[in-house]
């Protein structure tokens, strides 16, 4: 042997690889999926995206007994046909990768329901490995389990484990490697079809047999085109040609039923393993979830608690996020802004204003949005870690349902109001692709605080007593346009048809706050790495558009693309100061005010709200208040709807899309307001 | 509201949609009814035909939550009636 491969032997590289072994780790979602992950790999993990999907990716290392594991955590998914990106991922993974060891995580307190998943994995070419979580849950829920009958029926190692105490992890690992290295012996019984199907089934076997391509099963197959599984009909469709298709699907659409059959199959089998493994079933008392719920989810409490946990949310906001933001600009961005200036004194002037506005400056910028991404972050994903998400979701479907969508957006449109940043990546929660796009599309036509503030400002500059009441007509404006805008894209981008509401109401549970901890540290990572680029380029072009040539705003690129814009801005009664005003904005909304600031001289000729009161109408000042408000995004969130939607197109169309509403918006206003004054 | 047409024309002797179940009523799954997204969704929460369901909370309006497996689902009011059961009495 050695002589036919003389250059491999002396090479030491398979043997490195031989210490490295593939695993991945599937369960459906709610089961303790990212306790686990996280428990094993700890830091070590990186997050990104699956390639070409915008599905979260997580991989870390482990090791065991000298033996290191890369552990991939696949989307949680509740079954493997594919109805979603995610389940198309996890069942790819499995048949292409062929992981040393699969681990199925779960959840011992709904074992019947949980157990779905196995039933699939079970059909796949990669060992598995079961491991019974939350066996803490099921005892207290009066359910007793023995995970020797169980892996007995299955035919395949089962470990039962309680992972936020660490329990049974030791064993978990142990059993992974002994049958990574075969010393476990594998003889897994999965699932047969419905009796009444099983002839069709062979049937179709029989007519696909020479056409299944490589690494995929011919009875897996067979069965995804029987549950009329789009990505397999669709491979198979293109191998066999249509004239061998043709008679494969004549045998399909006699029985396009055949999707309830094979389900219920797997359900039998489930039904079978538990019958043997439950000892003592559910006992009727009435648990904690069942309790809570009873106020979470009825239709006047639910919402009454859902406003209250709001309310904490913008507290701690405004509490601990707003002053650490003025922290850092005080005492960070400031100071560094102000230590590059003396720096580069001797230099030329430019130098000094493109590091300490450009690129100081833009940085700055994100770093202060830090402190309120990270306080987002953690009590999003301590309300999901906790399983209210899922209850608020709930209490606000019927509301979501006008502007086409469902109530698992609400919690992330509703964080816009703090900023549209986390409000855009918050839209993880969502599940359906079509739904998490439309949300992030609106999530800018919420009114952040920043944009609320410069309202707040130019409002009582304007029109003094009656700027409470403007101010929040402008909210309202703000919000009913993003509903009517959710119906409209509903209509005309996804032909009105939204995503089924159909969810789980997980358990209650504590939280476990380091899976919160590391989630909070990716994400912030994550934005500040992909985002940040953006953010920061965007940042110094614009400081150069105001600063060259001359170093004069008033005779600078951008007070020329104001005027230029003029025709555009006289429509809305705008000139071109506004409307350098409002290109400014896009940077960070506060900018408007110190822009209008620099164009009028203010200080040396008065405060800035007496001299805008003097220069412009109440219809121009509405209508700028208008187009404000309903403005393109600043750059950070279209940073954000960039890395979220992996797309240009979808940030282009967005950005367009606001353009045309707003400055639509603010023409109408201007003329209206004209009638009047 | 959602609007998938009629999905069950006609009915089948002694089952009703199961939005028509009250709070804390039982009943077994008889058949289920949808595109094959919709069905791949209901049958992987654990909606197959001979499962048995307990309606948790139902205001007659808004969505419901039933228990299903060991599992409490929330779905709206147009895919409850996209499931056929029959009631069961305790």
């Amino acid at each position: 042997m050695s002589s036919c491969h003389p250059v491999q032997a002396t090479v030491a590289e398979p043997t490195a690889e031989q210490d490295t072994l593939l695993v991945a780790l599937a369960g459906q979602p709610n089961v303790g999926k990212s306790t686990l992950f996280n428990l094993l790999t700890g830091l070590s993990q990186h997050v990104g995206n699956w390639p070409g999907k915008t599905v979260e990716r997580k991989e870390g290392t482990f090791t065991f007994r000298g033996t290191t594991y890369r552990l991939v955590d696949l989307p949680g998914t509740y079954s493997l046909t594919a109805n979603s990106a995610e389940e198309v991922i996890a069942r790819e993974f499995i048949i292409r990768e062929r992981p040393d060891v699969v681990i199925a995580l779960v959840d011992a307190a709904t074992l019947e329901r949980s157990l779905y998943l196995v039933a699939e994995l079970i059909s796949l070419p990669a060992p598995l490995v079961v491991a019974l979580n939350m066996m803490d849950v099921a005892e207290q829920e009066g359910v007793r389990i023995e995970p020797e009958v169980l892996q007995a029926a299955m035919g395949v190692p089962v470990v039962p484990m309680v992972a936020t105490r660490g329990e049974g992890v030791q064993a978990l690992l142990e059993t992974v490697d002994r049958l990574a290295r075969g010393e476990i012996p594998y003889n897994p019984k999965p699932p047969r079809i419905r009796a009444d199907h099983r002839e069709v089934l062979e049937k179709i076997e029989a007519l696909i047999a020479d056409f299944v391509p490589a690494p995929y099963p011919r009875e897996w197959v067979a069965l995804k085109l029987l549950e009329g599984d789009r990505e397999i009909t669709q491979m198979m469709k293109e191998r066999m040609g249509p004239k061998r298709w043709e008679p494969v699907h004549e045998v399909l659409r006699a029985h396009d039923d055949a999707l309830v059959a094979v389900a219920s199959g797997r359900y039998e089998w489930i039904g079978r393993m538990v019958r043997a493994a439950v000892t003592r079933p559910r006992t009727g008392q009435i648990g904690l979830t069942e309790r809570l719920d009873r106020w979470a989810t009825h239709p006047l409490w639910g919402l009454i608690i859902l406003a209250g946990m709001l309310g904490l949310v913008f507290w701690l906001t405004y509490a601990i996020g707003t002053p650490l933001q003025d922290l850092l600009d005080t005492y960070v961005v400031a100071v560094l802004a102000d230590a590059a200036r003396t720096a580069l004194a001797g230099g030329p002037p430019w130098l000094a204003g493109l590091i300490a506005d450009g690129v100081i400056g833009g940085a700055g910028s994100m770093l202060t949005f830090l402190p309120i991404l990270v306080i987002f972050f953690a009590v999003m994903g301590a309300l999901e870690d906790i399983g209210y998400l899922a209850r608020a979701a709930y209490v606000m479907d019927g509301f979501m349902h006008m502007m086409g969508l469902h109530g698992k957006s609400f919690l992330p449109l509703f964080l816009g109001f703090g900023c549209n940043v986390p409000a855009v990546l918050g839209t993880r929660v969502i599940e359906s692709r079509r739904a998490r796009l439309l949300t992030l599309l609106l999530a800018p036509l919420v009114p952040c605080t920043a944009r609320m503030a410069v309202i707040a400002f130019l409002a009582s500059a304007f029109f003094g007593p009656a700027a409470t009441l403007v101010s929040w007509g402008l909210v309202l404006l703000s919000l009913a346009v993003l509903a009517l805008s959710g119906a409209i894209l509903n209509r005309v981008l996804f032909h009105g048809q939204r995503a089924a509401f159909i969810m789980e109401l997980p358990l209650y549970h504590l939280p476990n706050w380091r899976t919160i901890g590391l989630t909070v540290w990716q994400r912030s990572l994550a934005f500040v790495r992909k985002a940040g680029t953006l953010i920061l380029a965007v940042s110094v072009v614009v400081w150069a558009l105001s600063t060259f040539p001359g170093g004069d705003i008033e005779k600078s690129l951008l007070a020329q693309v104001g005027r230029w814009l003029e025709p555009v801005g006289r429509w809305m009664g705008l000139d071109w100061r506004l409307m350098v005003a409002l290109l400014t904005s896009f940077i960070a909304k506060e900018n408007s005010i110190a822009t209008l600031g620099v164009l009028f001289g203010a200080g040396a000729n008065g405060g800035l709200a007496d001299i805008l009161v003097s220069a412009f109408s109440p219809a121009t000042a509405l209508a700028f208040l208008v187009v404000q408000m309903l403005f393109i995004p600043c750059v950070a969130t279209v940073g954000a709807i960039r890395q979220e939607t992996g797309s240009w197109r979808w940030t282009l169309f967005d950005v367009g899309f606001l353009l045309v509403i707003s400055l639509l918006g603010g023409a109408l206003t201007y003329h209206l307001a004209s009638l009047f004054w | 509201m959602r609007n998938y047409g009629v999905p069950f024309p006609g009915g089948s002797v002694g089952a009703m949609p199961l939005d028509a179940l009250r709070s804390g009523e039982h009943g077994v799954v008889v058949q289920l009814a949808g595109g094959r997204r919709l069905l791949g969704r209901m049958t992987a929460l654990g909606f197959t035909p001979g499962a048995e369901i307990t309606v948790v909370q139902n205001f007659g309006r808004g969505p419901l939550i039933v228990r299903i497996r060991d599992t409490r689902v929330a779905l709206g009011r147009g895919e409850a009636r996209h499931i056929l059961v029959r009631r069961q009495s305790e």
